[in-house]
């Protein structure tokens, strides 16, 4: 049982970073909230006036946002599908009798400390070059053309981009949790006469369903936000092919200098982002008293 | 009983392991060779993979054309400095919640969590705006604390998942024995705590080295950090493949190598204790 010494001191040292975490939410949300409700552009300072919920109407029939939310919707859904079920196998073929385990596990998690410029401009060119590029020159080896991945499929070329950075991560916490996984009660299946197929049905998959719901909810919420990889390789054109809802607020905000609707999305932004955080949080907060 | 393991499983395992994790990091090489190739023979077609004509020019382009250690020696600053800030904050709030834990203490760290879950970009006009008032935009200040700011609930909750796992008992027993608070945290909590305070440290220097929304946003030259300077390629001026690669594995040498450190530590830190 804590002193009441310890108690007034341990709120004392929480104080801190409560308040800072307090301030650097409330304060930006608050004023994004406010901005929000203004006719307010950089491009046309001193003419700010109160417009109610017009920016709302505004951002939320724009042509553009529908087609900003529905690549959101593509790319997050796409990489989670990829990353699930290329990271499920990869897990488990780690975590059999591999000669050299380590070096494997190396290479297969590099990927995630690559920064997202790097990543996608290493893509871009060296890889996905539709001249020069190694893809290039592995579809000539099967003697088919090369795709010029950035015209013709760019939302497939992020997602591809993007599904590398992830798939460690999926592949990483997949194989943490394979490797807590109950050992005896897989060879008393075993003895039992249970094939490897149901054995992994009824027992490693059950085992992996919590892990997996995990990484689907963290990858989303940073998969909502993916910028860096649009940013530099396609500005988020052709025309709008691969804007997705972070990289329409960025060019509304400081390209177009659009303050008022740029808040507007912002909020609508968070919304979703929230719709995803309220079920993380639950299932760690269920985990914090187990 | 240990399992039954064929030596033909074994090896039928391990090549396909090998297969799909050399796939998994061929990017990665190819960009290392490349960075060593001139820049005809990181165009020419059919690549040239291993015997092409080594050179080391491109690196000392890289320095000399766009000051590479002016944006390395920022992210240096950046990182480093927004997670020891970021640590000096959250050490005391960890140990609070740890050791002297309330009712309330599990929808404090839920609520800092959930602050991380907040989308940037949700943030971005105001936070645009008031860097801009205040001449913050394109500083190191300014990004050190941002990205201190924005890495501090994972700092907070990596602390506190391993100072959870101090059994409390020792520190009674230092108690009933005379020593103060200050005594013990430097002779009975420090020893035990500093493995999970290094990683913490690590994990949280590598997310904010790859910090890639803020950086991009807040600076340009003066503070421009690594990620910033590599996006400055991402315009191309004739053949620039090689010195691409060159610039690309200097960013990012150094944090693969400490990123292999804290591989587990990264599970903790990233799943927030979901999955052990």
């Amino acid at each position: 049982m804590a002193t009441q010494q310890t108690q007034v001191l341990g709120r004392a040292l929480l104080t801190p970073a409560v308040a800072l975490l307090f301030i650097w939410m409330i304060v930006p949300l608050a004023m994004t909230i406010y901005f929000s409700t203004l006719h307010y552009s950089l491009l046309d300072p001193g003419t700010e006036s109160f417009v109610g919920l017009e920016n709302y109407r505004y951002f939320l029939t724009d042509p553009a946002f529908l087609t900003s939310l529905r690549n959101t919707l593509v790319l997050v859904g796409s990489v989670l599908a990829i990353t699930i079920l290329l990271g499920t196998p990869l897990a488990l073929l780690i975590d059999q009798p591999v000669i050299g385990r380590s070096v494997v596990r190396l290479m297969v998690i590099a990927p995630f400390f690559v920064m997202p410029t790097v990543s996608a401009l290493v893509w871009k060119n060296l890889l996905m070059h539709p001249v020069s590029g190694l893809f290039a020159w592995g579809a000539t080896l099967i003697g088919a053309t090369p795709i010029d991945w950035f015209t013709d499929a760019p939302l497939l070329a992020v997602i591809l981009i993007v599904s590398w950075q992830w798939l460690p991560f999926a592949t990483l916490i997949l194989l943490t949790a394979l490797q807590s996984q109950d050992e005896e009660q897989k060879e008393a299946a075993e003895m039992d006469g249970a094939s490897a197929f149901s054995t992994f049905l009824y027992l490693t998959l059950p085992h992996l369903a919590r892990p997996i719901t995990v990484v689907i909810l963290i990858e989303t919420i940073f998969l909502l936000s993916v910028f860096a990889e649009i940013f530099v390789t396609t500005g988020g054109g052709p025309g709008l092919q691969t804007t997705n809802i972070a990289f329409l607020i960025y060019s509304q905000a400081l390209i177009q200098f659009d303050v008022g609707n740029a808040s507007a999305g912002g909020l609508v932004a968070v919304v979703i982002a929230n719709i995803v955080a309220f079920f993380l949080v639950r299932i760690i907060g269920r985990n914090l008293e187990a | 009983m240990a399992r039954k393991v064929t030596s033909r499983r074994v090896w039928v395992s391990t090549t396909a392991a090998w297969f799909f994790g050399f796939l998994i990091f061929l990017p990665i090489l190819w960009m290392f060779l490349t960075g060593f190739k001139t820049e005809l023979d990181a165009f020419a077609m059919p690549p040239v993979f291993l015997f092409f004509h080594w050179t080391t020019e491109n690196y000392a382009t890289v320095q000399g054309r766009s000051d590479y250690l002016h944006h390395a020696l920022n992210s240096i600053l950046i990182a480093g400095g927004s997670t020891l800030i970021a640590m000096l904050i959250a050490v005391p709030a960890a140990w609070s919640m740890a050791f002297a834990p309330t009712k309330r203490t599990k929808d404090v760290l839920l609520w800092m969590l959930s602050t991380k879950m907040m989308p940037p970009v949700g943030v971005l006009v105001p936070i645009y705006l008031i860097y801009r008032d205040f001449g913050m935009l394109d500083t190191r200040a300014g990004l050190v604390m941002i990205l201190c700011l924005g890495n501090l609930p994972i700092v907070i909750w990596m602390l506190f998942t391993y100072f959870k796992e101090i059994p409390k008992d020792i520190l009674e027993a230092a108690r009933m024995d005379g020593a103060t608070i200050g005594r013990e945290l430097i002779y009975v909590l420090a020893p035990m705590a500093i493995p999970g305070l290094a990683s913490t440290l690590l994990l949280n220097f590598i997310l904010a080295w790859n910090e890639a929304f803020w950086t991009l946003n807040l600076s340009t030259s003066d503070a421009a950090p690594l990620t910033v300077f590599i996006a400055s390629y991402s315009s191309p001026e004739g053949l620039f493949w090689a010195k691409l690669s060159a610039a690309s594995t200097l960013a990012i040498a150094p944090i693969i190598v400490l990123g292999w450190f804290t591989q587990r530590q990264l599970v903790r830190g990233l799943t927030f204790g979901a999955v052990k």
